[in-house]
């Protein structure tokens, strides 16, 4: 009953959405206090490269995350300065650093494709592991997945139930009102985004490190434009975010499944799940049409249906707020 | 007081010399002699008649994408999704390449760059009736929907258009001799995409400068909100910038399959549509700079893969000096704009 194609298959699942979460997680923080950081994409390739290229020379995993961490950090610093102090447009500096981001893993990269390297292991929970289905997915994974988990029940206990969580949240919902009740916006939003880009650097690494191990050339494969759009799936909330990683998580490795076990499955059309996805959650979460779904329910219904599926973005999300 | 106008004159060389640092020093950790470098870099652009051509031919379909995204720009639209609408160009013009046999040039030609702009279009009104019906940002849609274009290349050469000797992931077979547009001395230059080119630069160029709808495109950029009250149907004009721009895309993909392969490959945007928001943005989004800076971001490229050939340092080495080029301009080559800034900071001076 542990080793059925369907136990596997769910473990397969919430191991590659632990870096979609991770990822996830990061920009939301940014993103609530009221940077959208565009060059996600880049960031992870670059962490991806930078998290294998050190492990494999230093043959330390730590030393691995942690340049990772450091380059993603350094990318989303890049932005805060940008659109923080000089006041520049944060999409146009967070899109020219997703393609530098592209072109400069590929080219620091180059002597390091394809090369067998270290990678995180499994880790088995001891008692939990033996429990029936449950313990096979998810008490003896790999150790990037607790990471994830872990890391997104802080983020939401950060965000939503501690002190400095309300003034971060602040800063992205009513910088005045922040600014007012004494807390320094800026520092604020230079914090978060930087913060949230060494998670993004994070989740880079744990790719390369534990996902798809090595480096090649484009290795994370658009997964920082789906985190993108994850995070307005998730409504900024990580735990939501969580649920929208599991989702596209589960498109990868059904593909993956499928291809291996069912014959005539045309790879192409499994392909294009993550896009079709894409824009069908974007659908869902932000168009009219649920809005006019929810009118043909019961009245009674209809707020809660509205709250459990639309979003809201924070209200001050990529405004630029000049306090000096 | 002399010293701050000429500050100022020289100010937007000093991202170029920054970039060119940047590379310098990548080259030097690389263990490359920068001479040979360079000179690989401006021999690969500029060295002979062939690589001039080259150059050319890499500009053309640039160019076109970059006049095409002065629209969307314009409207404040991010059209991100510009690389897609390039390849469905691609697509449409291959779809009459293959599909009328035994027609003469002067048939097939005409309707295939109609067919690839017709695609382009579909693509961005796709884009844009998301963002306008739907309310999803055209980033999104538009990253999504190049990665279907992508797929969507990949079944076709892999499966339906295929070529008779069986799939190889590579191509379709080339196309009939009919179909390819004329090219100069055997290049891959096709003179007439360059007039194309340049009847959509002046097009576009009136268009923004000199018309209504121009300026309506102007207000909707500034504040949609106020373009709404001055009685401007933002859901029209956006979704009209969209598709002329996914027109001018797709009319740059059949330059690609036309007259720079002669058949639809496998990655057959060589990444354009994406260097041509970079183009856009160094540009200042001014008309008058796109077709220079294009041009430079081709000769850039093109003389990165002979530096690849030469010194077998990865050719991304091209797109890291456009890169930084573009970001360093856009954080600092505003000299007025960081004046600004530091009088705001010291009010007091």
């Amino acid at each position: 009953m542990n080793d059925t194609l369907l136990v596997r298959i769910l473990a397969s699942i919430a191991l590659q959405a632990a870096p979609l979460m991770i990822a996830v997680t990061g920009e939301t923080l940014t993103e609530r206090a009221g940077v959208v950081n565009l060059s996600l994409d880049g960031k992870m390739l670059m962490a991806a490269m930078t998290g294998f290229v050190v492990a494999y020379t230093t043959g330390s995993l730590i030393l691995g995350f942690l340049a990772a961490a450091l380059v993603g950090a350094l990318f989303a610093l890049i932005v805060a300065f940008g659109s923080i102090t000089l006041k520049h447009n944060q999409v146009a500096i967070g899109f020219v650093l997703t393609l530098l981001g592209a072109d400069l893993s590929a080219f620091l990269g180059q002597n390091f494709t394809r090369l067998p390297g270290p990678s995180v292991g499994k880790f088995a929970v001891p008692y939990l592991k033996d429990l029936p289905v449950l313990g096979p997915i998810f008490f003896n994974q790999n150790a990037i997945f607790y990471f994830a988990i872990l890391l997104v029940a802080a983020a939401w206990w950060w965000l939503f139930r501690t002190q400095p969580g309300l003034h971060l949240r602040g800063a992205g919902e009513r910088p005045e009102a922040a600014f007012a009740r004494g807390a320094s916006v800026t520092r604020l939003r230079y914090l978060y985004t930087v913060l949230g880009g060494a998670l993004v650097g994070v989740a880079g690494a744990s790719y390369s490190l534990g996902i798809k191990i090595g480096w090649s050339e484009g290795h994370t494969a658009g997964l920082g434009w789906i985190a993108l759009a994850i995070v307005i799936f998730g409504g900024w909330s990580p735990a939501r975010g969580a649920l929208g990683a599991v989702v596209f998580g589960a498109t990868k490795s059904l593909a993956t499944v499928f291809q291996q076990n069912v014959q005539g499955v045309s790879v192409v059309a499994f392909n294009t799940l993550p896009w079709l996805l894409m824009i069908g959650v974007l659908l869902l979460v932000s168009s009219d049409w649920v809005a006019r779904v929810a009118n043909l329910l019961p009245p009674r219904l209809r707020g809660g249906f509205l709250r459990l599926v639309q979003v809201t973005p924070p209200r001050a999300l990529g405004v630029e707020f000049g306090q000096e | 007081m002399k010293v701050v106008p000429l500050l100022k004159r020289i100010w937007p060389l000093m991202p170029v010399l920054a970039s060119l640092a940047f590379i310098l020093a990548l080259l030097l950790i690389f263990g490359a002699d920068p001479a040979t470098a360079f000179q690989a870099l401006w021999q690969g652009a500029f060295g002979s008649r062939d690589r001039l051509l080259g150059t050319l031919a890499f500009w053309i379909p640039l160019a076109l994408c970059a006049i095409g995204l002065m629209l969307t720009f314009t409207a404040g639209l991010w059209n991100i999704g510009v690389e897609g609408q390039l390849i469905l160009g691609s697509i449409g013009a291959s779809w009459v390449a293959l599909n009328l046999k035994g027609q003469p040039a002067w048939v097939l030609i005409p309707l295939e760059l109609l067919a690839a702009m017709a695609a382009g279009a579909l693509w961005a009104a796709l884009s844009a009736l998301l963002k306008t019906r739907g309310k999803v940002h055209e980033i999104f849609s538009g990253l999504a929907l190049t990665n279907l274009a992508i797929i969507l290349t990949n079944y076709l050469i892999s499966g339906p258009w295929q070529p008779p000797e069986g799939g190889s992931f590579r191509g379709t077979q080339p196309f009939q001799e009919a179909a390819l547009l004329p090219r100069l001395f055997d290049s891959r230059f096709s003179p007439l995409s360059l007039v194309l080119m340049s009847i959509a630069l002046v097009i576009v160029a009136v268009l923004l400068g000199n018309t209504t709808w121009g300026l309506k495109l102007k207000a909707l950029g500034r504040n949609s909100r106020s373009a709404f009250l001055l009685g401007v149907s933002s859901e029209r004009e956006a979704v009209i910038a969209m598709m002329a721009c996914g027109a001018l895309a797709g009319l740059g993909g059949a330059v690609r399959v036309l007259s720079w392969f002669d058949s639809l490959r496998q990655s057959i945007s060589g990444g354009i549509g994406f260097l041509a928001l970079l183009v856009v943005m160094l540009s200042a989004y001014r008309m008058f700079w796109v077709p220079f800076v294009a041009f430079f971001f081709s000769a850039v490229l093109q003389g990165s893969i002979t530096l690849q050939l030469r010194t077998q340092l990865h050719s991304s080495l091209g797109g890291i000096l456009t890169g930084v080029l573009v970001l360093l301009t856009l954080l600092f080559g505003d000299y007025n704009h960081l004046r600004r800034l530091r009088k705001e900071s010291r009010p007091d001076e």
